[in-house]
């Protein structure tokens, strides 16, 4: 057991030490400059060329943002309609049906926001074609989404005075090209050589030692799993995610897998440092964050090695932790780590199930989703983190008695009231909604949808309460894992998710890209003994006491009702 | 608005083209030159296949060491965990009668010493591992039925576990079971 708890501690600083190189990369990639990837130069060119892009043309925060919501939008259509009519296209050898127009509507914003919730199992769900040219597909483009839009924050943020945030085509192509990809086909191989299925076969069928015939699905499975773990999209090629041994084979797969986790959300935080030459910037942001992720994982590490305390009581031996819901080649510690790296980061691709970690875990990641800035989705993440740090920013300003700055630039009432209106629209989204299916299972359990009311919840009391909260949260926070044993394919699930994934992804990256365009079109005030430091600990550990009271005030009660209620049944 | 929308079209189809079609093609092209050629490694007896490497198969028959209980009896086409919420009264029901199933098949074995992994569903419901304690607690069985010793079989376990130094360590239970079929 200690040695599996020392592998969680040497993956995670294996991470860090990848996170700060990749770091500077990226931030010499955007700014220019040469790096050793420019043999994709004509690569670009050709794209741009084709499409029509000058890469060099400047867009302000309104340009930025249209251009990115033309092409989002583009992708939902085309997304729909080749989920709803995949049977009747090419690559199924498994003779998968199409999906409901329901669960098409919920799959294709689920992708497309970079969330991956899946309400279909992929071994049934999917065809070969639409996990390749919609699902691998939007796991690229929306990372890549997420990273451009950071590339303009921080653009803004960098400039005394400008208007322009840069152009997107350039950052949105660069991000694939020169990150997504390459890293993407390093963790590939990786997993291929580990034994992650490759090819285009379809399901096999076989006749087992003892005699039982059964069927095998496979696919070409390696390439998505990679940018899924890459890009903090998380949805898997099989139901189970990297639970499954064909997705995540063995201890080694698995480690590269966490790392591929955490890897890019961490080294944009360096990015950054080096973008906008503020390192200590950067190194506060990656301060605050690392504070809360250790903990997070000390706790769920504690208690999933610690056992279930009910099977205690049946009198047998947890030397190896709670193992319901976990696979053995990884152990509960992996597991762990793992739950909180999903949720910090938006990933949510799953190697335990998170339906059955015991309560206080349980309560951790919904937590940290609901956080949703620790390191958190590639690029959104730290676009959310910026609308905590607007708070900060107001905050002191309040409570110092002068007009609130950042980074040489009035923070004013507009920008206070976006920043103020997102961190409240979550809180309203998550609890209003789990509120509505509540309702619906208490007061409504036999209206005839694909699974009644009465039947969506796979556990009773406090804990099924917490499987309709973790959905919502899941949704806004656009991680995508589950408590899966919620009956959601249904229209109801699938329809309101859909929801609040659309309004949790677009809203929350709109805001700040506005906020920056503002604060960045203002005059530029230099930093004199009197300004508040943005890049000063103290600062950092105001940041820290933000994150903490909003959250704490947005959901504690709702947590008590589900994950803490649980906890003191149990203990 | 309109340029925006010609410029996404084609990139949208430009990158379906790198994305969807040759990066997976390449990963493919790659993947035939790994162990079992990128369509997932198999396991064979007398040249007959009878199971992939990584994917845990059922054993129901007491003369076979058992893997662990599966939410999915083993459906390799449909994988999935339990989802079981650790409080659930019915869930620890379920765990209550496969202890006692246990104890049946295995005389002589005392409730303490089974280990968690054997009567817990796993995640994938393929997990094709078991601890080397749950290995161990099953040889009684598995030697008293095969008129083997005890000495023998546990022998053959103690040369089935794969010990890692960070990660727990564990048997493959078909790789177990086939070695198993051939001790004479």
């Amino acid at each position: 057991m200690n040695g599996e708890i020392l592998g969680t501690v040497l993956i995670f600083l294996f991470t860090l030490l990848l996170a700060y190189p990749l770091g500077k990369y990226i931030a010499r990639v955007f700014k220019g400059e040469r790096t050793f990837t420019n043999f994709m130069n004509p690569v670009e060119r050709f794209f741009f060329r084709v499409c029509g892009i000058n890469p060099n043309e400047s867009m302000n925060w309104k340009q930025f943002l249209k251009a990115m919501l033309t092409i989002n939008m583009l992708w939902l259509v085309y997304a729909m309609l080749l989920l709803i009519f995949q049977h009747k296209l090419p690559m199924n050898p498994d003779g998968n049906p199409g999906q409901t127009p329901d669960l098409a509507f919920n799959t294709a914003i689920s992708f497309l926001v970079n969330c991956n919730l899946q309400h279909y199992s992929g071994e049934s769900g999917l065809t070969y074609f639409t996990q390749l040219f919609v699902i691998t597909f939007l796991q690229f483009v929306s990372a890549a989404t997420g990273i451009a839009l950071l590339v303009a924050l921080f653009n803004g943020i960098k400039e005394k005075t400008t208007q322009n945030l840069g152009n997107f085509w350039n950052y949105f192509v660069k991000s694939i090209t020169r990150i997504l990809l390459p890293l993407s086909i390093i963790v590939a191989v990786i997993l291929a050589f580990n034994g992650t299925p490759t090819s285009y076969a379809g399901k096999d069928t076989i006749t087992t030692l003892q005699g039982d015939t059964v069927q095998v699905s496979r696919g070409p499975a390696a390439g998505m799993i990679a940018i899924k773990q890459l890009g903090t999209n998380g949805g898997g090629w099989f139901g189970v995610n990297s639970a499954h041994p064909l997705e995540n084979p063995n201890y080694i797969t698995n480690a590269v897998e966490t790392i591929s986790i955490l890897l890019i959300p961490i080294a944009l935080v360096f990015a950054l440092g080096f973008y906008v030459n503020r390192k200590k910037l950067a190194k506060v942001i990656f301060a605050v964050m690392t504070i809360l992720f250790v903990i997070f994982c000390a706790i769920n590490i504690y208690y999933e090695t610690k056992g279930n305390p009910a099977i205690d009581k049946l009198g047998i031996a947890q030397t190896t932790g709670s193992m319901e819901g976990k696979e053995v080649r990884l152990g509960a510690a992996a597991t762990a780590l793992w739950s909180v790296a999903t949720t910090s980061t938006s990933n949510g691709s799953v190697n335990g199930m998170h339906d059955s970690l015991t309560p206080m875990s349980g309560g951790v990641v919904i937590l940290d989703m609901m956080i949703n800035a620790l390191y958190g989705g590639v690029g959104v993440g730290l676009l959310n983190y910026f609308i905590f740090i607007i708070i900060a920013v107001f905050m002191s300003g309040l409570m110092v008695g002068r007009t609130p700055e950042f980074m040489g630039h009035k923070v004013e009432a507009r920008e206070v009231k976006i920043a103020a209106l997102i961190t409240l629209l979550s809180a309203f989204l998550i609890k209003g909604f789990t509120a509505l299916a509540a309702y619906m299972v208490a007061h409504h359990p036999e209206i005839g949808w694909a699974v009644k009311p009465g039947a969506w919840l796979n556990n009773p009391s406090y804990h099924g309460f917490s499987e309709m909260l973790y959905e919502y949260t899941s949704s806004n926070a656009n991680n995508g894992s589950g408590f899966e044993g919620l009956g959601d394919n249904n229209i109801f699930w699938n329809v309101t998710t859909g929801i609040v994934l659309l309004i949790g992804r677009f809203l929350p990256i709109i805001a700040p890209i506005a906020i920056i365009g503002l604060l960045a079109n203002k005059k530029f005030i230099p930093e004199s003994p009197g300004t508040l430091r943005t890049d000063s600990y103290t600062f950092g550990v105001m940041t820290l006491a933000v994150i903490i009271i909003v959250t704490a005030l947005s959901y504690l009660p709702a947590l008590a009702l589900g994950p803490l209620a649980e906890y003191f049944s149990l203990y | 608005m309109k340029k925006n929308l010609l410029i996404s079209l084609k990139m949208t189809l430009v990158m379906i083209i790198l994305c969807a079609v040759l990066y997976p093609l390449l990963i493919a092209g790659i993947g035939k030159a790994t162990p079992g050629g990128g369509k997932g490694k198999t396991v064979s007896v007398n040249e007959k296949v009878v199971g992939y490497e990584n994917i845990g198969q059922k054993f129901t028959d007491d003369k076979y060491f058992q893997g662990r209980p599966s939410a999915v009896d083993y459906n390799a086409a449909g994988s999935a965990g339990s989802n079981k919420g650790p409080s659930n009264p019915d869930y620890l029901q379920i765990v209550k009668d496969r202890i006692d199933t246990f104890l049946v098949h295995n005389p002589g074995v005392k409730k303490e010493e089974i280990p968690a992994d054997l009567v817990t569903a796993s995640g994938s419901g393929l997990d094709p591992h078991i601890t080397s304690a749950s290995a161990y607690i099953q040889v009684k069985r598995v030697a008293a039925i095969r008129n083997l010793s005890e000495e023998k079989v546990k022998v053959l376990v103690d040369q089935q576990i794969e010990k890692m130094i960070l990660g727990p360590s564990v048997v493959n239970v078909l790789k177990l079971n086939i070695a198993l079929d051939n001790l004479k």
